[in-house]
């Protein structure tokens, strides 16, 4: 297992994602002779686990079983441990996209924070680039490096212990792309100019408020960078749902019904909906939006060196 | 992948695939000499911008020749003098004391546009009204109509999917979505196994980025081959072609597919004779219809590429029945899906070619279609007019509903993304006016071991596992 490669089989010393259902997961490092506790019993790392196929079903102790699934960056996202706030993968996803990042390119990162963003930037770039990854704090720096060991992909990131505002990203004139994730990122701007490559490549910014970017604006304005856009990526997820839909008895039913052969006539009948008029019901399938939503992350800010 | 020479810092050659940009309007062009290009109502030729760095910005000049833009920026045209608000400025229309015809006559005599845009401010008697603000903004405005600037920068997956989307959305089934949401890249197919993948050009190029020339992608497409149009804006190296094996498909049957795939592999077909056939013809009707002139030479042409054309078909039989043994390992890293047909089938189809443990995402541009609320009427004809509406259109709904069914797979989710851009200027800071509606939505999920015999029992323990409890719903009850 890699989190840049996928292995068929689960091994000792893997990272692997317990799926219990409904976005219910967690991740999990095999051992041989560990066990790990679920709501559905006990599961034994040396019978359950090691040798087992990814995308397996576990049975647990109690009987209820769960699915082991190979870890993705997505996946850690959504399970890793917070120890500072981090980027989703909505996010995430533009972010790649808009830094024109591929196999190859060299990404100067600040601050590495969780190492969510770090995990998708490492996968895009395998096998044959870098990322250089900057946190002031020393714990959590640390703890990063520690987690890129464990997940098989050290090799591919440089995680370095400094104030980027300060110091910048100890490298220069290589990077394709920079990203900041910063409290003052206006105060990285010119370290972020001079680590990227002479002939140019891309830069963002991500902040939570108005402010912050107007200052990261008129700083990449100051340092030369073009193309300077702004956006924000909302994501809305939808339950899909039968919903029923009582028919009002309006005292018409009877003479009405003859014109209801909708159903058999209608050409893209399959998951059509279905009126039961006898019951007084309508069913049908609908995408319902969540009752709540992320509003707000941050805004993203591109430019571009050239 | 530094090869692929798609970085910035390189220099317009001839041959080039190049992206032309004015303000937030993209075209994609072959760099050649002497061809005229017409792009946002001006013409020119892109013989002055070879050997240029891309990202250089270039002014059309008389003649049509770019001449590259000199960086010297406008003296701040003493915009010294401003009014405090509009409480006295009328719009009588006669504001602007050049007529058309006076315009027209600068422009003629080949006055540059930076110098147009001065003489309408001098002329203008509301400007030194007019706040800074709204100065600036009739500045920008004029510039955008008389200063055109033309940027020649080098294709990416950015660019190209923002010019597909603004010029052409039809031919990539309005898939700003899926451009969007990378979440289930196949940036992992990197490993040597490869991805399945049937969709637009669009996507299939963001699938070639993302695995670099380190994977396979077999792509799917229906009738006489793939439409690689975008993918060619790209100017891959030919290395990812290799890797890129192509799959055929009939008319996005599945069924039909696997049983060509058999026959292909297996003896010579009707159907393979056919399609060969086809292509034939259609490459004969090329030569035709590109040059005229080698009409006499034609016939002549044509006997020297029978040769050429059957190696072309031999190679390409040859790579269908590799292509055909590397799905049969189904051992896919991965499953993208964005194409014009119903993709219930397909996806249905298509993942049996797949591990477990890997993602795969459906793109489609409808949830469902539901504007019931047109209709006003009293009775039971409201219901139907109702329902009909409701279930018109709804493919990824009922792709949930199946896939459920089927089992194997898990963590379902349908979802759509929303862009706001914004405007971000000292003291006038603002999401601009309007936001892209109409993206797509996509239905993503996790494949895992499809747990055969027991299917029926797994699956409503699935059902049980993942809908929230109070939601379930009986899905046998919902075809009729």
């Amino acid at each position: 297992m890699s989190f840049v490669e996928y292995g068929d089989t689960i091994k000792d010393g893997d990272t692997a994602i317990v799926f219990l259902g409904h976005e219910s997961m967690f991740p999990v490092k095999v051992q041989h002779g560990t066990v790990t506790q679920t709501k559905y019993g006990v599961i034994r790392h040396s019978t359950d686990l090691i040798g087992k196929k990814y995308g397996s079903k576990v049975t647990c102790s109690k009987g209820g079983w769960v699915f082991i699934l190979h870890p993705t960056p997505e996946l850690w996202t959504m399970n890793l441990p917070h120890r500072t706030q981090i980027l989703y993968s909505t996010d995430i996803s533009i972010i790649t996209m808009m830094l024109e990042l591929k196999p190859g390119s060299i990404v100067c990162e600040s601050g590495t924070g969780s190492g969510s963003l770090s995990h998708a930037l490492i996968r895009t770039v395998a096998p044959t680039g870098h990322l250089y990854t900057v946190e002031f704090h020393q714990q959590r720096a640390e703890k990063a490096r520690e987690e890129f060991r464990e997940h098989g992909v050290e090799h591919l990131v440089t995680v370095t212990n400094q104030d980027v505002c300060k110091n910048g990203f100890g490298v220069s004139d290589i990077a394709d792309a920079v990203f900041l994730d910063i409290p003052s990122p206006w105060e990285a701007i010119g370290h972020a100019k001079s680590a990227l490559k002479a002939e140019g490549g891309r830069i963002c910014s991500f902040s939570p408020c108005i402010e912050q970017v107007q200052r990261t604006c008129l700083a990449m304005e100051e340092y030369g960078f073009t193309e300077i856009n702004t956006l924000e990526i909302l994501l809305r997820v939808y339950n899909v749902r039968t919903i029923s839909l009582q028919i009002p008895d309006l005292g018409k039913a009877a003479e009405d019904n003859s014109s209801t052969g909708f159903d058999s006539s209608n050409p893209s009948n399959q998951g059509s909906p279905c009126a039961n008029l006898q019951q007084g019901t309508v069913q049908f399938k609908s995408g319902v939006p969540l009752r709540e939503m992320v509003g707000h992350t941050g805004y993203l800010t591109f430019a571009t060196k050239s | 992948a530094m090869e692929d020479g798609l970085g910035p810092g390189a220099r317009i050659c001839e041959g080039d695939c190049a992206v032309l940009k004015r303000d937030d309007v993209f075209k994609a062009v072959p760099v050649l000499r002497r061809r005229k290009i017409i792009f946002e109502k001006q013409w020119f030729y892109l013989d002055n911008a070879i050997g240029h760095i891309y990202g250089t910005m270039f002014e059309v000049t008389s003649g049509g020749n770019l001449q590259p833009k000199q960086d010297v920026e406008e003296t701040t045209t003493d915009t010294k003098e401003a009014g405090t608000d509009n409480r006295n400025i009328v719009d009588d229309g006669k504001s602007q004391k050049l007529t058309h015809d006076d315009i027209k006559a600068l422009k003629d005599k080949g006055i540059k546009g930076q110098e147009i845009v001065q003489q309408l401010i001098e002329n203008s008697t509301t400007f030194r009204d007019k706040t800074e603000f709204a100065q600036d903004k009739y500045i920008k405005k004029k510039k955008k109509k008389y200063e055109a600037v033309i940027t020649i920068v080098k294709p990416s997956t950015r660019i190209l999917s923002t010019m597909y989307y603004a010029r052409e959305p039809g031919k990539i089934n309005h898939s700003k979505t899926l451009n969007r949401d990378d979440n289930y890249t196949p940036e992992a197919w990197k490993g040597g196994k490869c991805g399945v993948i049937l969709c637009t050009q669009m996507c299939c190029l963001l699938a070639e980025k993302h695995t670099g020339s380190y994977g396979s992608i077999i792509q799917m497409y229906p009738g006489g081959g793939p439409v690689r149009a975008a993918t060619s804006c790209f100017g891959f190296p030919k290395l990812f072609f290799n890797n890129a094996l192509m799959e055929e498909e009939s008319n996005g049957l599945t069924d039909e597919k696997q049983t060509s795939l058999q026959e292909t592999e297996e003896e010579s077909t009707t159907e393979a004779a056919m399609e060969i056939n086809q292509t034939e013809e259609q490459e004969t009707m090329d030569i035709n219809a590109e040059d005229v002139e080698f009409k006499e030479n034609k016939e002549k042409a044509n006997k020297e590429n029978v040769q050429e054309k059957q190696r072309k078909q031999w190679e390409r039989r040859k790579k269908l029945i590799e292509t055909a043994a590397l799905l049969r390992e189904k051992n896919a890293d991965g499953l993208i899906v964005a194409s014009k047909f119903h993709p219930t089938p397909l996806l249905l189809s298509l993942l049996e070619f797949v591990a477990p443990s890997r993602p795969f995402v459906v793109y489609c541009q409808y949830k469902e279609v539901n504007q019931v609320c047109y209709f006003s009427c009293y009775s039971l004809r409201l219901f139907c007019c109702l329902t009909y509406y409701l279930g018109f259109f709804k493919p990824l709904l009922e792709c949930y509903t199946k896939l459920r069914e089927r089992g194997g797979v898990i963590n379902l989710k349908l979802s759509e993304t929303w862009l706001r851009n914004y405007q971000v200027l000292p003291d006038r800071s603002h999401p601009k006016l309007t936001m892209s509606g109409g993206g797509g939505y996509l239905l993503s999920g996790i494949t895992v071991v499809l747990d055969k015999g027991k299917s029926d029992s797994s699956n409503l323990e699935a059902l049980k596992m993942e809908e929230p409890s109070c939601k379930r719903c009986r899905v046998q009850d919902l075809h009729c």
